[in-house]
């Protein structure tokens, strides 16, 4: 079924993806935002560039963008397959705790905050280009992977990554030499152990990217871990 | 010993002729203060550990027991008190933030108690409760602005969510992990019977109590704890949770050895890990951002259910509520000064924030200057102690007052502040399973429909006395309110004359 985006506002649009089951393709789509909010089903393409907080509270369906997404992707997804074609802005993937976010482009800033795990729940997100400052603040659990395949000179990411974190796992594909990381996590080189849990992810955005598996895993990765589940331990005396 | 020492803060007063050496009182505590001396025969006690949660003065079978201040005392100084000093003593022992519990003790002014109500006499004659019917019914959530007909003439009367309480009374967010099942398991009964809602703060809501989902409000605050489809399906409202009275400004941190089993199984994280909640929502840096939240919610819940904001009673709280009374919100929740907490630096409790009855004033009167005060609803809580606070707040402009420090008084707590150490001896603040059986659920629920039941009664024998029938008379009636002792800035923040006027 196809739809045009235009003719919809983003309630009525919502209630007619949640009657739908199978596949729906959302054209000529121009910022119409809360586009899948809490969506448990169906495949929806956007042609366009959907508005803020694009597939917030995702339950398990597949959302593919053809074209650039704005801020608040996948907002506290818990299940469920986003692929952005293209660029994507702030807060990508908060607090989410389950599903897979594939970012072809670059990321905005203040990514993957406080993305969490649980159990089977283990989310990941992967951009293929940059991310921006503050990334994967608060992280808590799950996959956060930068690739670097931009090619506009600027670093893998910006200021503050990893601040906070106390669980999961970051990847940047650079020997991180110039990324400034806190005290509280340990980054080192990424072994085959640590290649082999996001081999799974690196074989889907190439698919769904057209990368050539090996020229992606081919480069040196730096994982980052927080040293401590329990950053805050320290610092209250009871009164 | 020595420099680190602190002296106790209380006494265990023994009467050792009544004392019949059961040991109950060593049963009892959890901190460990009392002990059975073999040698000797008889029970010792180690003060410095005892909290004053009062546990084994009510199970003493002879009560023998008795907890008193320390005569221990520095030399008096209105200044440097007791309390100050032993801070920076243990600060000056381990560099850490003071933590504390529950609302604010501080002696700054409570409004409530220098606000009177009026009553009826000669004319407008007083109604009595006991006879004529009173209506305490409220409706929370957006008020058309209008009456609209639809095409062919009729009422349109389509509405947009509301929540229906039997009485203007709920009960405040506290989180499964702050407080124990059973407490949760006691709020969601005594809510469903009296016709109100509990609210699960940010902890997730135990698969247990889905089936109290229509008595339930759902949070979503920074950390998006246990924040699923089903959850926010499960509820009768969503809150989003921009801050809380007790600690304005800062985030939530459930420490890991809370986050045990079924804790964190509700709040959907791994067992030992820090439950961290941001001090902000780190994708709300504005009213617009917080519109997104507000509306990407309604639209994961079909526009079924009403939103509240919960935001803690600060400076420029009027014009921040102006801001979230327009962001789609169908409700705002303010939390004041004295709101309490299982946790929050002492620092942050005590300074920051401001009473919630100069909030509720400020935030009522700017919404009816702006023409925006049928957009929202207001629920404040911070400490509503009474009916007779009820009642105050309601005339001062509030739609319902949320309570969760009377609550838990209800259900046993003995206000010791020291829900922080997770080991509550009255079941309440803990996870500890012995400690947590101590509570049972069907009997704080039936003390809890008992407090609200008689606070209803009390509201309606207010009202009456008014001469009002209808809570809806009384909501934003600051006629029927007086200050006593107050100056002309309070008296003109809280929009009421001074008694005698």
């Amino acid at each position: 079924m196809k739809i045009d985006a235009s003719l919809y506002t983003h309630r009525a649009l919502n209630d007619l993806l949640r009657s739908r089951t199978d596949e729906t393709s959302v054209e000529n789509c121009l910022g119409l935002r809360f586009i899948g909010s809490g969506l448990s089903h169906g495949t929806v393409l956007i042609d366009g560039v959907p508005g803020n907080a694009l597939g917030a509270y995702l339950d398990g369906a597949k959302i593919i963008v053809n074209g650039n997404a704005q801020d608040a992707v996948g907002d506290t997804m818990n299940k469920g397959e986003i692929i952005i074609r293209g660029n994507v802005g702030d807060a990508a993937g908060y607090a989410m705790r389950g599903g897979e976010i594939y970012v072809e482009k670059n990321a905005g800033y203040r990514v993957g905050i406080h993305m969490k795990a649980y159990k089977n729940n283990r989310p990941a997100l992967i951009i293929g280009g940059r991310a921006g400052s503050f990334l994967g603040e608060y992280q808590a659990g799950g996959f956060i992977i930068v690739l670097g395949l931009n090619d506009d000179g600027m670093p893998i990411v910006g200021n503050f990554p990893c601040t906070g974190m106390h669980g999961g796992k970051m990847f940047l594909r650079s020997d991180c030499r110039d990324v400034f990381f806190p005290e509280q996590v340990t980054a080192r080189p990424a072994g085959a152990e640590d290649m082999a849990e996001i081999k799974p992810y690196l074989e889907k955005f190439c698919d769904a990217f057209h990368y050539n598996p090996s020229f992606i895993e081919n480069a040196p990765f730096t994982v980052v871990t927080p040293d401590t589940q329990n950053p805050y331990k320290q610092m209250y005396v009871a009164n | 010993m020595g420099i680190d020492f602190i002296s106790a803060e209380f006494d265990v007063v023994r009467d050792d002729a009544r004392c019949t050496r059961c040991r109950v009182c060593e049963k009892q505590c959890a901190n460990g203060v009392h002990a059975y001396d073999e040698k000797n025969r008889r029970m010792t006690a180690d003060e410095t550990k005892c909290v004053n949660c009062q546990r084994c003065v009510a199970f003493c079978p002879t009560r023998a027991i008795k907890i008193v201040r320390n005569p221990n005392t520095f030399r008096d100084n209105a200044n440097w008190t007791a309390s100050v000093v032993n801070e920076i003593y243990k600060q000056a022992s381990k560099p850490g933030v003071l933590l504390s519990s529950m609302g604010a003790p501080k002696n700054l002014p409570v409004y409530f108690d220098r606000i009177l109500i009026n009553a009826s006499q000669v004319t407008n004659p007083p109604i009595d409760p006991l006879r004529e019917p009173m209506e305490t019914r409220v409706f929370l959530g957006k008020k058309p602005e209008k009456i609209r007909r639809r095409p062919d003439g009729r009422l349109d009367c389509a509405l947009e969510p509301q929540l229906e309480l039997a009485l203007p009374i709920l009960f405040s967010g506290m989180s499964y992990g702050s407080v124990s099942y059973n407490v949760h398991k006691a709020l969601a009964t005594a809510a469903r019977e009296t016709g109100t809602l509990y609210n699960t703060g940010e902890g997730g809501l135990h698969k247990d109590f889905y089936a109290y989902g229509a008595n339930t409000i759902v949070q979503v605050a920074s950390g998006r704890f246990g924040v699923h489809k089903d959850y926010l399906e499960a509820g009768a409202a969503i809150e989003i949770k921009m801050g809380q009275g007790a600690k304005p400004g800062i985030g939530g941190h459930l420490t890991g050895a809370k986050v045990s089993g079924d804790v964190s199984a509700t709040r959907m994280i791994p067992e030992g890990s820090d439950a961290i909640s941001p001090a902000p929502h780190h994708d709300i840096y504005s009213i617009e951002d917080l519109r997104q939240l507000v509306y990407s919610l309604k639209e994961a819940t079909a526009y079924k259910k009403p939103v509240i904001v919960k935001v803690a009673a600060v400076h420029n709280i009027a014009a921040i509520a102006s801001g979230i009374a327009r962001s789609g919100a169908d409700i705002i929740a303010i939390d004041g000064y004295r709101g309490g907490t299982g946790a929050a630096p002492t620092r942050i409790r005590d300074n920051v924030g401001i009473p919630i009855e100069l909030a509720l004033a400020a935030v009522d009167q700017r919404l009816r200057d702006e023409g925006i005060r049928n957009n929202v609803s207001l629920i404040v809580s911070g400490s509503i102690r009474t009916a007779a606070d009820v009642v105050k707040a309601v005339a001062l402009g509030a739609d319902a007052c949320a309570i969760g420090t009377a609550a838990l008084l209800a259900m046993g707590c003995r206000l010791c502040r020291s829900c922080h150490t997770g080991k509550c001896n009255w079941g309440i603040a803990t996870q500890d399973p012995a400690l947590v059986a101590r509570l049972n659920p069907d009997i704080a629920a039936r003390r809890l429909i008992n407090l609200l039941t008689a606070w209803n009664r009390e509201i309606k024998e207010l009202m009456g006395g008014m001469g009002i029938n209808s809570i809806e008379a009384l909501r934003g009636n600051r006629l029927m309110l007086r200050g006593v002792g107050l100056n002309e800035k309070e008296l003109e923040i809280l929009g009421i004359a001074h008694a005698g006027e």
